[in-house]
């Protein structure tokens, strides 16, 4: 069972039996420390920041709302919304789609699973790395692996990370790469089904397509449900890829501006801690508000069979 | 149930008609033509990074292709050395850091999840809810003010910041991923112990523990890979190039060097991917259960 169908299954189940709370404390006694002091504290101390003006060095000065009326005249923080957008709308579907084909492809004993599961895996292992940026800062540059492979059939492709059209397209591309731990979870999902429920709409004589359509897929919904919330929370929190690809600037022109490389440059590169304390919490709404949504909508697409 | 129905339906099934077997080979060559096409093109760039980080500088960006033609290993001996300290130093820093982290998820995060899997206390679905909520939340929120207590513990440039909070379960993932674990092992084992007297720390320590030896690896190997290849929180703690991890030190490489020297900057790349490379290699089964039971990265 996933997180998500966790999350859903904690309405209505009651504790029974006789509660062991001196137990229980002791042996939650580090989670609730790191609960109070590392996690629930800084994030009341950031609602808190994120209504001052704060440089680290003096002390935190009440400015009410004024930085969120910033949010609304802050041009670069404008940009940094709209490629983080571009990149989780773009690259998330068809992150999901190509784990959802292949693992399709590969269900069902197929001859060399584990060889083709080890190769789609992988890279999503390395790819948040700072190796695979600085690969893919080789790659599609100008006289990149890319480029040279495009020359081949005679085309002269442009430095794909230093135009400002094509540098978030790269980074688009790598997220899809990483597809492999998305298509794993699906294996596991298509594993779930039952094979009598295929015997049985064979035997009434359903076509694959309509296998597909009417078993696999409905059956397969929490499983996408499950994907599609993770890798969108993921996906909008992507720094390293951009940092290291733009050196930090979010360049060219701000088209790699991902809104963590922003808020990191705000708090950490200009101190503005107070700045970069509201727009953390913007960040959590919007997360928040996209994981409501998903769960609302869930309601209408997400089959569960229990 | 049904695992145990399926193969006596399968069996029970009439055989396929021959006339579709034709058909079902071409199909399966399709496929797996399509497989390996994708496989190719999915590990080509690791393929050629590797190629590459043997090669002399003027071919790297001449040559698209996999053939090595003539070795070149002075990339590694260069890079190696190219650093402010020499990249051993780095490597030590970035152990010294995941052997911390790994030591603290396993000891925090088995702790929390036998309370979870095992106790009833009260309020344990809100506890639980939140610990579920906290999986998902972004780091960001929380990490100036975490910025600001532990600096002003005098703990910037020190590996604290990034060991102690695993000391402390925040990585909620692995509690989840150990609740799904132990929900699994049978409660009649607990209850003889208990009847033999046992308490808690005892069921936890010599009953539980031995029992869940896969959820600790599946912990352990995760653990590695994601504080080995950790860039937010390292930038943000570690600026003194004494203290940099691998990444940072790569990524401070890149930039000073802003890519005259590719042929070292690719074989320390190699190197610093080195460590994940044999634990998927070694460890796959434990991190395909650990994904495939909560859907990590």
């Amino acid at each position: 069972m996933s997180a998500t169908t966790e999350l859903r299954a904690l309405r209505g189940r009651g504790v029974t039996g006789k509660p062991e709370n001196k137990a229980a404390f002791l042996f939650l006694l580090p989670w609730f420390l790191g609960l109070f002091v590392i996690t629930l504290g800084p994030m009341a101390a950031s609602l808190f920041l994120s209504f001052t003006d704060y440089n680290l060095l003096q002390p935190a000065r009440f400015s009410g709302l004024d930085n969120f009326t910033r949010v609304l005249g802050d041009e670069r923080l404008h940009q940094s919304l709209k490629v983080t957008f571009t990149y989780v709308l773009v690259s998330v579907p068809l992150q999901l789609a190509l784990a959802l084909g292949l693992a399709l492809l590969l269900d069902r004993g197929l001859r060399g699973l584990a060889f083709y599961r080890s190769a789609f895996y992988l890279p999503s292992l390395i790819g948040g790395s700072v190796a695979i940026a600085v690969l893919w800062r080789t790659v599609f540059g100008a006289d990149g692996l890319f480029n040279q492979g495009l020359a081949l059939i005679g085309i002269d492709g442009p430095g794909w990370i230093s135009e400002p059209g094509t540098a978030l397209g790269t980074l688009i591309v790598l997220n899809v790469w990483t597809f492999g731990s998305p298509m794993v979870i699906f294996l596991a999902g298509l594993r779930q089904i039952p094979r009598m429920y295929y015997e049985a709409a064979s035997v009434d004589g359903a076509s694959r397509s309509r296998q597909f359509r009417s078993v696999t897929l409905p059956l397969l919904t929490p499983i996408i449900f499950f994907n599609l919330v993770l890798q969108i929370i993921h996906a909008f929190q992507s720094f390293t890829q951009a940092f290291v690809v733009s050196s930090g600037t979010g360049g060219p022109a701000d088209s790699t501006l991902f809104y963590s490389l922003y808020l990191y440059q705000r708090g950490f590169g200009a101190f503005d801690m107070g700045y970069a304390s509201a727009l953390a919490w913007l960040l959590l709404l919007i997360i928040g508000a996209f994981t409501a949504i998903n769960f609302w909508a869930s309601k209408y697409w997400v089959f569960y069979d229990d | 149930m049904t695992d145990t129905l399926a193969p006596a339906l399968v069996r029970s099934a009439p055989p396929g008609k021959p006339r579709r077997r034709a058909p079902g080979n071409v199909r399966c060559i399709v496929k797996h033509a399509v497989l390996i096409l994708c496989a190719l093109v999915m590990l080509y760039p690791i393929l050629w990074m590797i190629v590459s980080s043997l090669r002399p500088e003027d071919v790297i960006f001449r040559d698209p292709s996999l053939i090595l033609r003539d070795l070149e290993t002075g990339n590694y001996a260069e890079g190696w050395g190219a650093f402010a300290d020499p990249f051993s130093h780095y490597l030590i820093n970035s152990t010294i850091v995941v052997a911390g982290a790994i030591i603290g998820n396993l000891v925090a995060c088995s702790m929390a999840a036998y309370a979870f899997a095992r106790l009833e206390f009260s309020g344990k679905r809100l506890w639980f809810g939140i610990m579920l909520v906290t999986i998902m939340l972004p780091v960001h929120v929380i990490i100036v003010p975490q910025y600001v207590l532990f600096s002003q513990f005098g703990w910037v440039n020190t590996f604290l910041p990034l060991i102690l909070p695993k000391f402390l379960a925040t990585d909620a993932f692995f509690v989840f991923l150990m609740v799904q674990f132990i929900r699994g092992i049978p409660r009649e084992l607990d209850e003889a112990a208990r009847i033999d007297g046992a308490g808690h720390p005892r069921i936890f320590a010599q009953i539980i523990l031995p029992l869940m030896v896969p959820a600790l690896a599946t912990t352990a190997i995760f653990t590695f890979i994601w504080t080995w290849n950790d860039f937010f929180s390292q930038l943000i703690y570690l600026t003194d190039p004494d203290m940099y991890t691998v990444p940072l030190a790569l990524r401070a490489f890149v930039d000073t060097q802003a890519g005259t020297n590719w042929g070292a900057t690719l074989a320390m790349s190699v190197v610093s991917l080195l460590p994940v490379f044999l634990l998927f290699l070694f460890g796959q089964r434990f991190l395909l259960r650990g994904i495939a039971t909560t859907g990590g990265k």
